[in-house]
């Protein structure tokens, strides 16, 4: 009874983790980069909705539409301003570009806001039983938006025109670039749905657990980062499953091995990445020389 | 040319920085003819603690106005936030020290206190602190003083109220291991519960990096049949662990130590959930003493709000420091250094009627001495069980 509460703890953590992975890995695989500022853009997502519920009296739907509008605007302005400049640039300028990023829009939130931490109100109130578990709405409905969000993102890659103009970006930037497709625009696209996403996660994140301040993404960031690296980053059903197994390992190694949560969760991640190199979904791509 | 122009910019700058450091702290200043004695408050106005700041300076800006009322000591109270930081409490520390701090009146939580009360020691300084609880804070250092009771205090406290008054109830305790405030009283908590038979069933560490989510510590304490969760820390996190119980439809008893203080007053948070919360804490709202009366009545006339646990430090801090400096005979013209030696000779031997206790009195050591009570929040109010 006890495992399968932790179990279903360890899901809902999952889920979010997840939903953050999404963004990770949507980024990394189209634009080669790692959005390290990814984590904040949900912190800034939380306290919209939080702001738009709390002094302008938005229902709840219409706070999580403004916080995406907003994010995904950010997205958009943080990749070109701070990203496109850099697109030839060798990597490691971006990555720290992207660190710069995100340390901007972390003391941003602690000027406009102060570092004090907000309750966040749940968006969903109660819980079903079930005999003995008492599982949260607000869990069910984090998993359920992490499922739906997995499945229609794999669907716009695979079907829609700028799905498979992601795809051709991914694989070749030159050759996609001289079959007429405008990479810049694609990239910009991926930046403002991965922000998007990011705001749902913000939401979703902030409600499950009640807090919100100016370093409520970093955490969930790094811990997303890690489940889309053990998924296998760049793949979209690997973010998926890397967020929901991370989100388990971490919840059941807090119940029985409590002082080494954290150790055990990147212990397991070690291991892994030592058997399979490229994640647990990632494809193993050659070099080409 | 570019090269002295960046010269130019460079000196400008430090001109800028220079000038910014040098600007006098704004004061809350009196008007009286006799010169005042500096004192310096640190504690976190902004940031998860800040609610213990905040009331801690309230309650100390009161307690200096009554005081230059009276005439006699004069004293000058200036503040500082360290968002209960060690590093920032050290820059505090600082900037007070060259606004000409004499008296230290903080820092208000253990980890900046500890800090800073190093800084102190060396300088010597003076220093009392209203409410960093560990031992760590005046260990070794004979000029660090406590206002409130120490750690091992609160956690043999918590366990002898808890074994006397909810005879054979099952205890889980959650604490963050990576604070050394909350594990001392753990530590001491779980000795004390050991020898008075008192049976703990459920331990569930947290780290700050992990303090968002308690679902996995609530379900190992249900499930190990715990009614009564003792929670040695601060009121941020039980305020999310009160949340995150309430959603799973568990109810044990919460019993806190003085850092669930404040969970009333947080923003946001339905104090509703708090109902029943048992802590321990040295002072209550509703006791029926006219001077206790008083303040509550001067701090929520002022302020807006009930005077908590850390308010009514903040006010017998001062009251401490201005009996002590009358009993030294120090005047305002000595040096830190000097009124620092002065009153450690003078501690041992006052005796301080305030708000948190009748006769409190210190030993060399700098603890006080004085006990902890426990209340319970019944319609938001704390009242004597």
């Amino acid at each position: 009874m006890k495992f399968l509460s932790d179990l279903i703890s360890g899901i809902s953590l999952g889920s979010v983790y997840a939903i953050i992975a999404l963004g990770y890995t949507m980024v990394y695989g189209i634009a080669k980069m790692l959005n390290f500022a990814h984590g904040d853009v949900i912190m800034i997502g939380g306290y919209v909705s939080y702001c738009a519920m709390f002094y302008l009296g938005f229902p709840v739907w219409a706070a999580v539409l403004l916080a995406m509008l907003v994010c995904t605007v950010l997205g958009i302005v943080i990749e070109g301003l701070a990203y496109k400049p850099l697109r030839s640039a060798p990597s490691l300028a971006v990555l720290i570009t992207a660190i710069g990023v995100s340390y901007f829009l972390q003391n941003s939130a602690l000027l406009i806001w102060k570092a004090d931490t907000k309750v966040y109100p749940s968006i969903v109130d109660g819980s079903l039983k079930l005999g003995q578990l008492t599982i949260p709405y607000v869990t069910l409905l984090t998993v359920a938006a992490c499922v739906v969000i997995m499945i229609g993102l794999s669907i716009f890659t695979s079907k829609s025109k700028m799905g498979k103009a992601m795809r051709a970006c991914s694989e070749d930037k030159g050759a996609a670039q001289l079959m007429g497709i405008n990479v810049n625009r694609t990239i910009s696209a991926t930046f403002a749905i991965g922000s998007a996403l990011a705001a749902i996660a913000g939401v979703l994140l902030c409600s499950s657990y009640y807090t919100l301040n100016p370093t409520t993404g970093s955490m969930p960031g790094i811990k997303a980062f890690t489940a889309a690296v053990f998924g296998g980053i760049g793949s979209i059903p690997g973010a998926f499953l890397g967020g929901i197994l991370l989100g388990v390992i971490e919840s059941i190694a807090k119940a029985y091995v409590p002082n080494l949560a954290n150790a055990v969760v990147f212990a397991v991640l070690i291991v892994v990445l030592l058997v399979k190199p490229s994640g647990l979904l990632g494809k193993v791509v050659r070099e080409k020389v | 040319m570019k090269r002295i122009v960046s010269v130019v910019l460079a000196a400008m700058l430090l001109v800028c920085c220079l000038s910014a450091c040098s600007s006098a702290p704004a004061s809350t200043s009196n008007d009286s003819s006799a010169a005042p004695f500096k004192i310096g408050g640190i504690g976190p106005l902004t940031g998860d603690a800040a609610i213990y700041g905040q009331s801690v300076m309230n309650g100390a800006k009161i307690a200096v106005e009554e005081i230059n009322a009276k005439g006699g000591v004069q004293l000058q109270f200036q503040e500082e936030d360290d968002v209960a930081d060690g590093e920032k409490g050290v820059n505090a520390y600082n900037t007070l020290m060259d606004w000409g701090m004499q008296v230290l009146a903080g820092p208000v939580t253990t980890g900046s206190a500890i800090a800073v009360s190093t800084e102190a020691y060396n300088d010597r300084v003076f220093a009392i602190t209203p409410s960093a609880s560990s031992v760590d804070v005046i260990d070794g250092k004979d000029n660090m003083f406590q206002v409130c009771f120490t750690d091992p205090n609160q956690g043999v406290g918590a366990a002898d109220y808890i074994s006397t008054n909810m005879a054979g109830s099952k205890v889980a305790v959650i604490y963050r291991n990576d604070d050394a405030y909350s594990q001392g009283i753990r530590d001491t908590f779980v000795a004390e519960a050991a020898a008075k038979g008192l049976e703990v069933v459920y331990e569930g560490p947290f780290t700050k990096d992990t303090s968002t989510d308690f679902s996995v510590q609530l379900n190992g304490a249900q499930a190990a049949g715990a009614d009564v969760i003792f929670l040695p820390i601060y009121y941020q996190p039980a305020s999310v662990i009160l949340n995150q119980a309430n959603v799973m439809g568990y109810a044990p008893t919460f019993f806190g130590v003085d850092g669930m203080d404040g969970i009333l007053t947080m923003k946001g948070f339905d104090t509703s959930l708090a109902e029943g919360v048992m802590l321990l804490t040295p002072f209550s709202a509703d006791a029926a003493d006219s001077r206790t009366q008083a303040f509550v009545k001067t701090y929520t006339e002022r302020y807006g709000e009930t005077p908590n646990q850390f308010a009514a430090d903040g006010y017998d801090v001062i009251y401490t420091i201005a009996a002590a400096l009358e009993a030294a005979g120090c005047t305002p013209d000595m040096s830190a250094a000097d009124i620092c030696e002065a009153m450690i000779k003078v501690m041992p031997t006052i005796s301080v009627d305030g708000l948190t206790g009748q006769g409190m009195t210190w030993s060399a050591s700098g603890e006080v001495s004085k006990a902890p009570m426990a209340v319970v929040i019944r319609d938001g109010v704390y009242v004597t069980p």
